[in-house]
């Protein structure tokens, strides 16, 4: 557990960078501080290897008041990556991710050893290890940072805004690797960003920092967005937030069963024809799959003639996939996302195992909100994410 | 040009040349071993780069002629004693050279600097280790300068009777002939090139990440 205790920062100008910061952060577990430039976030997260040292109060980790530690001994246990991954432009990737063991006094070859099995453990391939920082992509960069940090095996991870600099499909990438690495891992993470969709998405607790260095609030995510403690966190948050609450709300959904075709099948004669008791629109979309039943995309059958081999050009892309277990905002953006307004579920598999209709998914918020009265919240379940 | 003149001072050219050779690489040397630590100083404490700055600015201005003759009397060498020659030169490199390093190490991404520390670097391993090999190209281009100035400076030399290759233009213009003041200004030209290649080779061997090409 890393401890605050009445941590203050305030710099000789007389700025309050932190003021009278008091928190826990719980062993095991993504913490993240957000709140907009100037909050104080950084400031807080780098007093926790002694990047910068408290005007007043106590940084402690279990328990030891870390100004008591040697400042490098206690950096080489805390892993530290930051924006642009702040590698090492004249070490190879396997020298920049061996770096703190052999500041630990390991020899450089047993790090090396040990270095290369981290590039896979990060998805990274080993034929990169012997490049330089610049001959890798952002999101390569940002994947060596993660295992330098990870190299000396710490208990404590600061990651200060490490994807803010990169494009928002390898941001979504790194970020499904973070939570996968922490289920196998189990370490303590402090995560700064600014976004809060990326603090939702990855934080159990999210700390909320106001221009100042105030806390504005710490809650778990979906607390923060049902429940923003005062203006300020309700304005961070953002219009969206009953929308983005809706990634912690689960219900049951009706899956209803749906035709597919199988890619370079003939295109049926009574395709495109409505069934019985459905609007001829939802006839005219048919869910295309490959031959693992993965959904493909949806053929417009108005556009084909009958007989006529289904090929990938001939499909409109599909929307994002639901899974039947998954959060309603999942399944409402499948829902909304797809062309024939029909969600797809897929099974963990990949496999279509059904569609889920938006008005049925705005049933089932609707039957959640009212289940747990009183007040706007929802139920959550944080353990499932 | 009198070729058979030459020839027949061959012998001697080459001796010139070589005393010119370790005037000059001496001081070059010197000069940045001593400019390194100074110019870590004045980037690391910043009320120190001032006043560090504006003194190597002043050295640089003396008139190396005057240095030479000055020299002597206040290290109490002779006034024939090579030291003199390599000490002047010696602190214009410094002079020159501690802007250049106090800079290049400026020039280093604050990102990495502060990447270093947070693995847990020691200011004095971070500095040698990540901040200097990262100063590398700045300092060597610095290099170069006071490299090739002072192949052309130990020529002033000559004017205390210290043998280098200035002693052909002595010899030129005492003899009206213009062979030996051709030789001497093709020598030189001659060995700034070479010292500045091996410099330039120096950098390169040492930096290979600047080639690293994106993307391979």
């Amino acid at each position: 557990m890393i401890s605050f205790d009445s941590v203050s920062k305030v710099y000789p100008d007389g700025t309050h960078a932190v003021e009278d910061l008091s928190l826990e952060i719980p062993t095991g577990r993504i913490t993240v501080f957000v709140g907009p430039s100037g909050c104080g976030k950084t400031t807080s997260v780098r007093m926790i290897n002694r990047m910068i040292e408290p005007t007043h109060g106590i940084v402690a980790i279990d328990g030891r008041d870390i100004s008591t530690v040697d400042a490098p001994v206690l950096r080489r246990g805390i892993g530290y990556v930051i924006q642009n991954a702040g590698l090492f432009p004249h070490r190879t990737v396997l020298d920049n991710v061996a770096t703190v063991p052999v500041l630990q006094g390991r020899s450089r070859r047993e790090a090396r050893l040990a270095a290369a099995e981290l590039l896979d453990r990060v998805g990274l391939d080993r034929a990169l290890a012997k490049r330089y920082p610049a001959q890798l992509s952002g999101g390569q960069q940002q994947r060596v940072g993660v295992a330098r940090a990870l190299a000396a095996d710490p208990p404590v991870m600061l990651m200060d805004e490490p994807f803010s600099a990169v494009d928002p499909v390898v941001r979504a990438q790194l970020q499904d690797e973070l939570v996968r690495l922490q289920a196998e891992l189990g370490k303590t993470i402090v995560f700064v960003t600014h976004d809060i969709d990326e603090a939702v998405k990855l934080g159990d607790r999210i700390a909320v920092f106001a221009v100042g260095g105030r806390l504005a609030q710490y809650a778990e995510p979906a607390e923060v967005l049902s429940r923003p403690a005062d203006d300020f966190v309700a304005d961070f948050v953002g219009r969206d937030r009953g929308y983005r609450a809706l990634s912690f709300v689960y219900g049951t959904l009706p899956l209803h069963p749906e035709q597919t075709l199988v890619l370079g099948d003939r295109v049926p004669a009574d395709a495109g024809t409505a069934a019985e008791g459905m609007s001829a629109d939802h006839g005219r979309w048919v869910l295309v799959v490959d031959d693992e039943r993965q959904p493909r995309g949806w053929l417009d059958c108005a556009s084909v003639p009958v007989g006529h081999r289904v090929a990938v050009d001939d499909l409109v892309l599909g929307g994002s996939l639901a899974t039947p277990d998954g959060s309603l905002r999942r399944a409402l953006d499948a829902a909304l996302s797809s062309p024939s307004g029909r969600g797809v579920a897929v099974d963990e598999d990949g496999r279509v195992v059904g569609t889920i209709a938006a008005d049925e998914v705005l049933t089932a918020i609707e039957q959640a909100r009212r289940s747990d009265l009183p007040g706007l919240q929802f139920d959550t379940q944080p353990a499932a994410r | 040009m009198n070729w058979e003149w030459l020839q027949r001072n061959a012998q001697q050219i080459l001796t010139w040349t070589l005393d010119h050779v370790a005037l000059a690489a001496a001081p070059t040397l010197l000069g940045l071993l001593l400019a390194l630590p100074l110019g870590a100083i004045a980037h690391r404490y910043r009320w120190s780069y001032g006043t560090l700055i504006t003194l190597a600015g002043l050295l640089y201005t003396i008139p190396s002629i005057a240095l030479f003759v000055v020299l002597p009397g206040l290290l109490g060498t002779r006034i024939l004693n090579p030291v003199n020659v390599v000490i002047a030169l010696t602190l214009f490199t410094l002079a020159l050279l501690v802007r250049v390093v106090a800079d290049a190490l400026g020039a280093v991404p604050p990102l990495v600097v502060a990447s270093a520390t947070a693995m847990g670097y020691q200011p004095l391993r971070s500095l040698l280790t990540v901040q200097l090999p990262l100063a590398i190209p700045v300092i060597g281009a610095g290099l170069r300068v006071a490299a090739v100035s002072n192949v052309s400076m130990v020529s002033v030399a000559v004017l205390l009777g210290i043998p280098q290759l200035g002693q052909l233009f002595i010899v030129g213009f005492q003899l009206d002939f213009f062979t030996p003041i051709i030789a001497g200004i093709v020598l030189c030209l001659l060995l700034a090139g070479i010292f500045d290649t091996i410099i330039l080779l120096g950098v390169r061997l040492s930096t290979p990440w600047t080639r690293a090409v994106p993307g391979r």
